[in-house]
């Protein structure tokens, strides 16, 4: 047990770290006057330090984690997004050293921290194999799929650097429209973040028993006021929120509840952002992005997918089929997490054949980079938690 | 179709965008263009040449490459339309009504019309098919199309290269240095360390590196084709076999779809965490319940012996004992057999005692084997139970006969003839799980006094004989897309103008960063003229957005 206490030490240094790097970073940027010195300067150099550092920490937090289950910790949602964070702070400090550009660092750090605050929503008690999952692919195949994706989701924070470069947001456009909406999404997360983890301190807990949809009574726990009621529902507790309306049972209410509850929160965050700035959210960040090399980006986001792609079809595809084939007795089965995974592969196969021969570059490979990372974290997310199927673990 | 002269006097096939040789544009297109397009490399493609028959037009569909971006995009949209609602396959209903009806039942009217719409068994429609089978057909044609003049024009290409073909290229420079031939030689030099395979001729260097990697898209579509094969061949029979089996404990039968093989069960097993055996997951153990540890079949495999006749159960010959766990399946001769299923205390046998009514006492115990009943049971004192009827599945009464839904024994249900010394002609009674039913009223009665179960496993037998295709074809599909990522095309020309004029020019299929960047190092030591990236002008221009097309 200390060694998983250590650990999860390590991971919180490595959140804060990250936060740090990523203010600094966003120092260098605001005060490099030179192209020279926004390739070279201090605060740049200080920032990148930092990010190494937190870097180091997280693979200890992955390291005695692994020795504590002794097994490689991406079984569930919480090991398997931290895993993600980690490999996309390293894909970053990989491209920074060959690229020197701290604005890509300063959009990467702040998702890598969003998406262990997001992790850490989920259970992160060490919890044990179940036997689809005790061999040697699930190391192999989650670890390489995990790189794979985290290498791809850097050309969607390139993609990212380079819309809010290029974008006129002092006018009303389309381009402002869905770059504001990337924005207000990732408020959202917040707002999951903010709520269940307010909820949480508070200790809240609402206890019901429910019909399900093979017709058998079972207990619920909600860690959200209940919005919505499970078909059927009977409080347990009775001392709490009544649930304001009961859904059929095909419909997980806990989860529309906390959907609805993180969606609020999320709305009531934009909004306050939207009165104190009095501009749209993309705005604040644009003037950041300004000092990148348009080119530069729109090479990394290039590079990062011809690099990520073959480690992904590798990861996802073909260490998946083998294991596949060794636990479930098919290479490939229709599984919903099986047809994302190839979804996300045609379509990075789509935006390569569309850049080389199509000639699609710049602000076309920018969205494009950044519909391909809607895709993974929609497979992550929407695959893993709403539409069931033998990966709907965690 | 005649061939094109070319000024420098090679003869290029029709259709020739750029020289083969001297790389001089052909096409009137070519000539007024800024860049030259290095797609390809200017050569003559056959969908870009021929355009008149039937078959010009269907080898042009297929060989655009915005035609096999849309069939990608069409897979990848109907792929995620049959994740929207489970599969035909997730759903617990095999008759067609019955599908519907868990599709009404469950997604109301969406449900209605994802399954009248045929989405319901996406994967297996002719549509869905279809577009793999223009996917395979646009991979194949797109890449011969393009593979071959590719390999010919970079086969043929010539150190020297005609000034309007540098003049185009994306990195141009030229200008006056100190002594030309001298940084001819020392630019040569610092290639080679840095790498690249120099060739000159009369004054003009070409440095060249990674061609192999212009291959890399045409070796892993041969891969994918490869693999798209092998799945078509699945379909055939022989190639594939799948098969599901139960076995309960004890019980050995015929595997099926392996002709020749019995698989005995001898134990299942399930085991689950437990907090003090696995204290590291304590928490988890508290917050879920039961975790599942291992599900465990210990088998003995056995085949027909030599030269016996096959069947013939006492000629089996052993061959293994094994346990197939879940992620580890038994192997023999291309088969595997794997963990999937299971169903837990089936019962096996009954034991009951008869006894007389009024004063209790007993003629004995004995046990019906509830899949191979005997019929009659001898006990003390002369006393015998036959078993007139057996129901293993009782129920109820239909047509004033008691019925058994199924031969597994469920809920099984007897008539039993109770014959005793004082009663030679015997008794009739019908005993059920928690019933005893009598025509008339007995002196004696069969009571219930235990029953034993044992667990059955569900095993699945596969033989894919396309196994080793697929994986060929993955492990090409991997090389050729590391050999086109990883690795890029790059080539350097320098060439002598008038007095100590240079010209260079560069190019390269992708990572024109890392080719700048090399050009830099090159430059310093030889002292070459500055290059300017035509790219970069039209890219960061304040106002205008990166985009050309």
């Amino acid at each position: 047990m200390q060694l998983a206490s250590l650990s999860g030490n390590l991971l919180f240094f490595s959140f804060v770290a990250y936060l740090v790097a990523t203010l600094i970073f966003g120092g260098a940027v605001k005060g490099a006057k030179t192209q020279e010195s926004y390739e070279n300067n201090r605060w740049g150099k200080i920032a990148i330090g930092i990010t190494v550092i937190g870097f180091i920490t997280h693979l200890g937090y992955f390291i005695t984690r692994w020795i504590a289950s002794a097994h490689a910790p991406v079984s569930n949602m919480f090991e398997f997004i931290t895993a993600f964070a980690m490999m996309l702070v390293g894909a970053f400090i990989l491209l920074f050293f060959i690229y020197r550009t701290p604005s890509l660092g300063l959009f990467a750090l702040p998702l890598a921290v969003v998406m262990i605050g997001y992790a850490s929503m989920f259970p992160r008690e060490l919890s044990p194999l179940i036997p689809a999952l005790q061999t040697y692919w699930l190391t192999i195949h989650v670890i390489t799929a995990a790189i794979g994706e985290a290498i791809l989701a850097i050309s969607a924070v390139a993609g990212l650097v380079f819309l809010l470069k290029n974008i006129d947001l002092t006018k009303k456009s389309k381009q402002r429209f869905w770059l504001e909406s990337v924005m207000f999404t990732l408020i959202l997360v917040v707002g999951f973040i903010l709520s269940s983890s307010t909820f949480a301190i508070m200790g809240y807990e609402a206890k019901f028993t429910y019909i399900n949809k093979s017709e058998q009574t079972v207990q619920i726990v909600y860690n959200y006021p209940p919005l919505f009621g499970m078909n059927e529902y009977e409080s347990l507790t009775p001392d709490k929120m009544t649930p304001l309306a009961e859904m059929p049972p095909i419909v997980n209410a806990k989860t529309l509840t906390t959907f609805v509850w993180s969606v609020a929160t999320g709305i009531v965050l934009y909004i306050l952002l939207r009165l104190i700035l009095r501009r749209p959210i993309a705005a604040l960040f644009q003037p950041f992005a300004k000092k990148a090399n348009s080119e530069i980006m729109d090479e990394i986001g290039y590079r990062s997918v011809l690099i990520g792609f073959p480690v992904f079809t590798l990861g996802a595809l073909v260490f998946a089929m083998i294991w596949a084939h060794e636990a479930w007795s098919r290479f490939w089965g229709w599984d919903p997490k099986e047809v994302w995974a190839l979804i996300t592969w045609l379509f990075y196969a789509a935006f390569l054949h569309l850049r080389l021969s199509r000639g699609w570059e710049g602000e076309k490979s920018a969205w494009l980079a950044v519909v391909g990372f809607i895709i993974i974290i929609f497979n992550l997310i929407v695959v893993n938690l709403i539409i069931a199927g033998l990966h709907s673990y965690a | 179709m005649s061939k094109i002269k070319c000024q420098c006097g090679h003869e290029n096939p029709f259709g020739t965008v750029l020289c083969e040789k001297c790389g001089r544009p052909q096409t009137e297109e070519a000539k007024k263009s800024k860049l030259v397009d290095m797609r390809y490399e200017g050569s003559a493609r056959r969908s870009q040449t021929y355009k008149r028959s039937f078959v010009d037009k269907i080898w042009n569909f297929f060989s655009s490459v915005k035609v096999g971006i849309s069939i990608i995009i069409a897979v990848l949209a109907t792929s995620a339309i049959g994740t929207i609602f489970p599969q035909k396959l997730f759903v617990p209903a095999t008759t067609d009504s019955d599908i519907f009806a868990y599709y009404e039942k469950h997604y109301g009217f969406a449900g209605t019309l994802y399954y009248k719409l045929g989405f319901y068994d996406m994967y297996n429609s002719w549509w869905f098919i279809i577009l793999i089978g223009m996917l395979g057909t646009s991979i194949i044609i797109a890449s011969v199309d393009r593979f071959f003049p590719l390999y010919k024009s970079l086969k043929k290409q010539r150190t020297k290269r005609h000034r309007s073909f540098l003049k185009k290229q994306r990195i141009y420079a030229e200008g006056t240095v100190a002594e030309s031939n001298n940084s001819l030689a020392k630019a040569e030099e610092r290639l080679k360390e840095l790498r690249y395979n120099v060739k000159t001729e009369e004054g003009a260097l070409l440095a060249e590196k990674g061609r192999f990697s212009r291959w890399g898209p045409y070796v892993n579509h041969t891969g994918l084709i490869i693999f798209l094969f092998a799945v078509l061949l699945r379909s055939l029979p022989g190639f594939y076999v799948d098969e599901q089996v139960w076995l309960r404990e004890g019980e050995t039968r015929a595997l099926p779809g392996a002709p020749g093989y019995y698989l005995k069960n001898n134990d299942f097993i399930i085991e689950t965490y437990s907090k003090e055996e696995d204290s590291t997951f304590g928490q988890a153990i508290d917050r879920v319940g039961t975790i599942v540890k291992n599900y465990q079949s210990d088998v003995t495999l056995y085949k027909d012996a030599e030269g016996g006749l096959p069947g013939q159960s006492d000629q089996m010959e052993f061959v293994k004992d094994f346990s197939i766990v879940v992620n580890k399946p038994l192997n023999f001769d291309g088969f595997n057999v794997y963990q999937m299923d299971f169903r837990l205390d089936e019962l096996k046998s009954m034991t009951f005692q008869l006894t007389e009514k009024e004063t209790d006492k007993s003629f004995g115990e004995f046990t019906v084997d509830l899949l191979n009943p005997e019929r009659l049971y001898q006990l003390n004192e002369g006393a015998i139970v036959e078993l007139k009827e057996f129901y293993p599945d009782y129920g109820g009464i239909e047509d004033g006969e008691p019925v058994t839904k199924s031969p597994i024994p469920n809920n099984p249900a007897f008539i039993f003839k109770m014959v005793t010394p004082s009663k030679p002609k015997g008794e009739m009674s019908f005993v059920a799980i928690r019933q005893t039913l009598e025509t008339k009223v007995n002196d004696y009665k069969v009571n219930f006094v235990s029953a034993e179960t044992r667990d059955i496993t569900g095993l699945v037998v596969r033989k894919d004989r396309t196994l080793y295709i697929l994986l060929l074809g993955g492990i090409i599909f991997m090389i050729g897309v590391a050999q086109g990522s990883y690795w890029n095309h790059r080539r350097i020309w320098i060439q002598k103008g008038e007095g100590n004029e240079l010209v260079l020019a560069g190019h390269t299929n992708k990572n024109w960063f890392g080719l700048k960047k090399e050009l830099d190092k090159v430059k310093l030591y030889a002292d070459l003229p500055q290059y300017e990236d035509r790219h970069d002008t039209e890219f960061d221009k304040e106002g205008k957005k990166g985009d050309k097309s």
